[in-house]
């Protein structure tokens, strides 16, 4: 097998073409502009055919700069661009700073704000699965998904629209608690939202899950094994589909997750349907954390002394949320002042994208968007 | 090329048992996505689709959409904006300037709200920050326009304020 010489090859790629005459090698670009990419990530695969000899993604088209930003803004300032990272886990996202400020002042969060900030929480998490559900269906093919997920979805948002005058960046949570109470509609419409996803998720399941040509597009695609996914620091639905029952929620519980009762699905093989199978009973379990909430969701305070400005004494903090894709880390170095030092974000969609190549190597073109629906990535939270 | 293994040879019986035992269960699981599908089709009360733009003049946004920020005017056409810059100073992204002026009895007052659409993330901090609450966030949403020079606005009807 004569190889290529390896000084012209695009970046990234160690080997070069078989330059066999039979052979049908070549190096395609897919993105940054493909539908199945969800945003704005660019592929470069090496092919034999139509099958995918090797991956190299290539980052950076969505990078803002959002870590050296926040050097140059108050740390209020902060949580707002906290939003425009992972753009479907925005209140994750805002918690997680919340949280790593609270730590480092020392200040508490009233029983009602904690509630309010669960329930926030988990309501995004079943947003941001349905909308994953509906374009996972659209990439395999399966247009209707998508509309359906959005059906849904629709509910939430407009709750979130209720809470706090947004839909995506929401901006909402705040040291000590949020930025407003939620109106008097808040519980009922929860209520609403918990009756009808308990239908709704079985319609799923006849349309999508049971579907013989989804079940034959994702059996025995992308395996990860469990230590893979482990080396890779993978998190979230990746971590668990391979078999590791890890959940921010429950190993390192913050806000008052340790209150709830909900059980964590835990996959076996790592394939493309154990990835999906994870998201679609996550879904029931955040229902359940919704029902106990709405039980006991007390009367009072919802934030504490509210601050115009804070200054977060010399130090640095970290933070951890499980987000809707995994384990979301904050990470700010404080040197006293109105402004953070440094700030940093670990983000779950870095990590979940670098096994890509893993997975992928070996499948058909088709299959790699399969693998690609199920990681579930958000573009602007890999780039920052 | 990875190969099969193949194992010892299915008869031919065997062979078409499993075939149309998938085909089957293949049509099964088709037909009853479809029910779902055609289940909506015939009960049109399920239907939340809305027909935006017919729908304008009786669309409800909720009471605290955050849309363009809009200084509050009373009757008199008053705002209780004081010029004191807290806003300017909490917006993350320069959006705003806030120019003062004198009075005719010399006291400092706001002269021009300066609002820049074109800059804003609609974060609503600078409303959280105002300890006058002098100013809100708009309902509209359709905001685009074809010449960004449309996008800066003085949001104060008047010189001034209480
Ligand atoms: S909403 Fe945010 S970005 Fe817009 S003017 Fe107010 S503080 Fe500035
Ligand atoms: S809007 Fe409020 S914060 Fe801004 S200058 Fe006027 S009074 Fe001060």
């Amino acid at each position: 097998m004569e190889l290529q010489p390896v000084d012209n090859l695009p970046e990234g790629f160690t080997r070069g073409l078989n330059s066999d005459e039979t052979s049908e090698e070549y190096f395609l670009n897919m993105g940054p502009q493909h539908p199945s990419t969800h945003g704005v990530l660019r592929l470069v695969l090496k092919l034999d055919g139509e099958n995918v000899l090797e991956v190299v993604p290539h980052l950076g088209y969505v990078h803002r700069g959002i870590e050296k930003l926040a050097e140059s803004q108050t740390y209020l300032q902060n949580i707002h661009l906290t939003d425009r990272l992972d753009y479907l886990s925005s209140h994750f996202n805002n918690l997680g700073y919340c949280l790593a400020m609270e730590q480092a002042l020392d200040i508490g969060v009233p029983e009602r704000g904690e509630y309010i900030r669960v329930m926030v929480c988990e309501l995004q998490r079943i947003q941001s699965h349905l909308l994953w559900w509906g374009v996972t269906g659209m990439d395999l093919g399966a247009i209707s998904t998508f509309l359906y997920g959005f059906k849904e979805r629709e509910m939430i948002t407009d709750i979130f629209e209720e809470i706090c005058g947004a839909r995506l960046t929401m901006n909402f949570f705040r040291p000590g608690g949020s930025f407003a109470d939620v109106p008097d509609t808040f519980i009922p419409r929860v209520k609403k939202v918990i009756e009808r996803m308990h239908v709704a998720l079985d319609e799923y399941n006849t349309l999508l899950t049971d579907n013989i040509i989804f079940r034959e597009r994702t059996r025995a695609i992308g395996i990860l094994s469990r230590e893979k996914a482990l080396s890779y620091g993978c998190s979230g639905g990746v971590l668990r589909a391979s078999g590791v029952s890890y959940d921010v929620r429950r190993n390192d519980p913050y806000s008052i997750y340790d209150r709830f009762d909900f059980g964590i699905p835990v996959g076996s093989v790592g394939g493309c349907f154990d990835r999906y199978r994870m998201k679609m009973e996550e879904m029931p379990q955040s229902l359940r954390i919704l029902e106990q909430a709405v039980k006991d969701f007390p009367e009072g305070p919802y934030r504490s002394k509210e601050q115009s400005a804070y200054r977060l004494p010399q130090g640095s903090y970290y933070s951890q949320v499980e987000t809707a894709r995994g384990l979301l880390g904050t990470y700010i170095v404080a040197e006293g002042g109105a402004k953070p030092y440094r700030v940093k974000f670990r983000s779950p969609s870095f990590s979940n994208l670098s096994t890509l190549c893993e997975m992928a190597v070996g499948h058909k073109i088709a299959d790699l968007v399969t693998i690609l629906a199920t990681l579930d990535f958000v573009v602007p939270d890999i780039d920052r | 090329m990875k190969t099969r293994q193949v194992g010892d040879k299915e008869s031919l019986f065997h062979f078409w048992g499993r075939y149309l035992q998938k085909v089957a269960t293949g049509l099964v699981s088709l037909l009853s996505g479809m029910g779902v599908t055609i289940r909506y089709f015939v009960s049109p009360d399920k239907i939340i689709t809305q027909q935006y733009p017919e729908n304008r003049e009786n669309l409800q946004m909720m009471a605290r959409f955050r849309g363009h920020l809009a200084m509050i005017h009373d009757e008199n056409n008053q705002h209780r904006c004081t010029g004191c810059g807290i806003c300017e100073k909490a917006c993350p992204n320069g959006t705003i300037s806030v120019l003062t002026a004198k009075d005719l009895a010399g006291r400092k007052v706001l002269g021009r709200y300066i609002y820049r659409l074109s800059q804003c993330t609609l974060c609503n901090l600078c409303i959280e920050s105002c300890p006058f609450g002098a100013i809100s966030m708009g309902r509209d949403f359709e905001l685009a326009t074809y010449d960004r020079q449309q996008l800066t606005f003085i949001l104060n009807k008047t010189q001034g304020g209480k």
